[in-house]
């Protein structure tokens, strides 16, 4: 059965606390989920209160500035610092989204810091992405065709209102703050794809160039690969990107009923 | 231990190339229940207060026995699509899956066929 309560080993405890902003004008509380699996004990909330004069306007600087002055042991994922690596994604204050586009001063009062929900952490903030990595690859996310490759001074053409049906497509990031905001996702992860390679499928599906699109629609018609999305709308509410997984999902399951009509 | 590949875990065992038709045919029962559902209440609002053999006279009218048919059919198709789904979404023992899903389908057929035998009995009775 699908566990609602979490399992004892993985029950949050409070952790230490951290004062660095004595006399600051501008503070700010973050509560951050640590776990360390060579401890042995179970993950605990660290606090840490923070002046704001010390970092930057993200909620990345906050975090780099712990990790730099007050506790080198955190650990977390971060690359681009710009929004376009999708490293540092996280759960902040609720919800799914990029450490390094989310603004502090959006937050009102503390700011509490988990990794993406009901994933196997690795450490602190750094979730084990090995699976949904493994399932975009299972969409096989490169062009595929029978059509002979063009001569080498030469491209495979597209106009460009083909061009513009990837739009809201090919910025995705792979962060998975979308899959990972899923409740049909996190029930059934080891075989429903998720919205973020249901996204990245349809990417292929809706490209003029790709002539694989029978084989995709055929390799995503499955009850549980496809159609546990059941509309939740989790994934395009919490985009950092602002993408639709949603629709192309839905344009997914239309195609589907238009092969056999 | 499994030395299996993460890619290996992905693909499970492939698509059963099926989900289709029950998408459809949960999306098409339920908007067909809407327009059977308020001929349904409207039609028994206006029998509200009046005799049994008035509500005998309407059944046996073939429209109204034939319309109350198709709703019992699309409720029941519907409730057990409806089920089946939840019981996927939640229940992951895989024989404790199969358990539910057999009792709750054959329950909605066993409940949906007496539902029809019931209609089909008033209108053809005398």
């Amino acid at each position: 059965m699908v566990e609602f309560t979490l399992p004892p080993n993985s029950k949050v405890g409070t952790g230490k606390t951290v004062t660095a902003a004595n006399n600051a004008q501008r503070k700010k509380i973050f509560k951050i989920y640590r776990w360390d699996p060579d401890s042995g004990e179970n993950p605990r909330l660290d606090s840490f209160e923070i002046n704001l004069e010390n970092c930057g306007p993200m909620v990345l600087d906050a975090l780099l500035y712990i990790k730099n002055e007050l506790d080198p042991t955190l650990t977390l994922r971060r690359s681009c610092r710009e929004g376009i690596c999708g490293s540092c994604a996280m759960n902040i204050d609720g919800r799914n989204t990029l450490a390094c586009t989310k603004a502090i001063a959006d937050i009102d009062g503390d700011v509490k810091i988990y990794p993406l929900p009901h994933m196997a952490v690795v450490k602190d903030l750094v979730p084990d992405l090995t699976h949904f990595y493994a399932q975009y690859a299972s969409i096989k996310p490169w062009i595929q065709t029978e059509s002979p490759t063009p001569p080498d001074d030469q491209e495979r053409l597209q106009s460009k209102e083909d061009r513009a049906k990837l739009d809201g497509l090919y910025e995705c990031i792979l962060c998975a703050c979308c899959s990972t905001s899923c409740p049909s996702y996190w029930w059934n992860s080891d075989r429903y794809l998720g919205p973020a390679a249901l996204l990245q499928a349809y990417r292929w599906i809706a490209d003029s160039r790709d002539e694989a699109t029978g084989e995709r629609l055929e390799a995503l018609e499955d009850p549980f690969k496809l159609y546990r999305c059941h509309t939740i709308m989790n994934c395009t509410d919490t985009c950092p990107k602002g993408l639709n997984p949603a629709k192309a999902i839905a344009e997914i399951k239309k195609l589907q009923v238009l092969k056999g009509t | 231990m499994s030395l299996q590949t993460p890619l290996k875990r992905a693909i499970g065992l492939g698509s059963a190339k099926e989900g289709v038709h029950h998408w459809k045919a949960q999306r098409l029962t339920a908007i067909v229940m809407i327009p059977l559902s308020l001929w349904f209440v409207c039609n028994v609002a206006s029998l509200a207060g009046g005799e049994y053999a008035d509500l005998v006279t309407w059944i046996k009218q073939p429209f109204s026995a034939a319309l109350m048919l198709l709703l019992l059919f699309s409720m029941f198709y519907h409730m057990a699509l409806g089920l089946q789904v939840v019981i996927e979404d939640y229940v992951h023992t895989t024989w404790m899956k199969i358990t539910l899903l057999l009792i709750t389908q054959f329950g909605s057929i066993l409940i949906g066929l007496a539902s029809i035998v019931s209609v089909l009995l008033i209108a053809t009775g005398d």
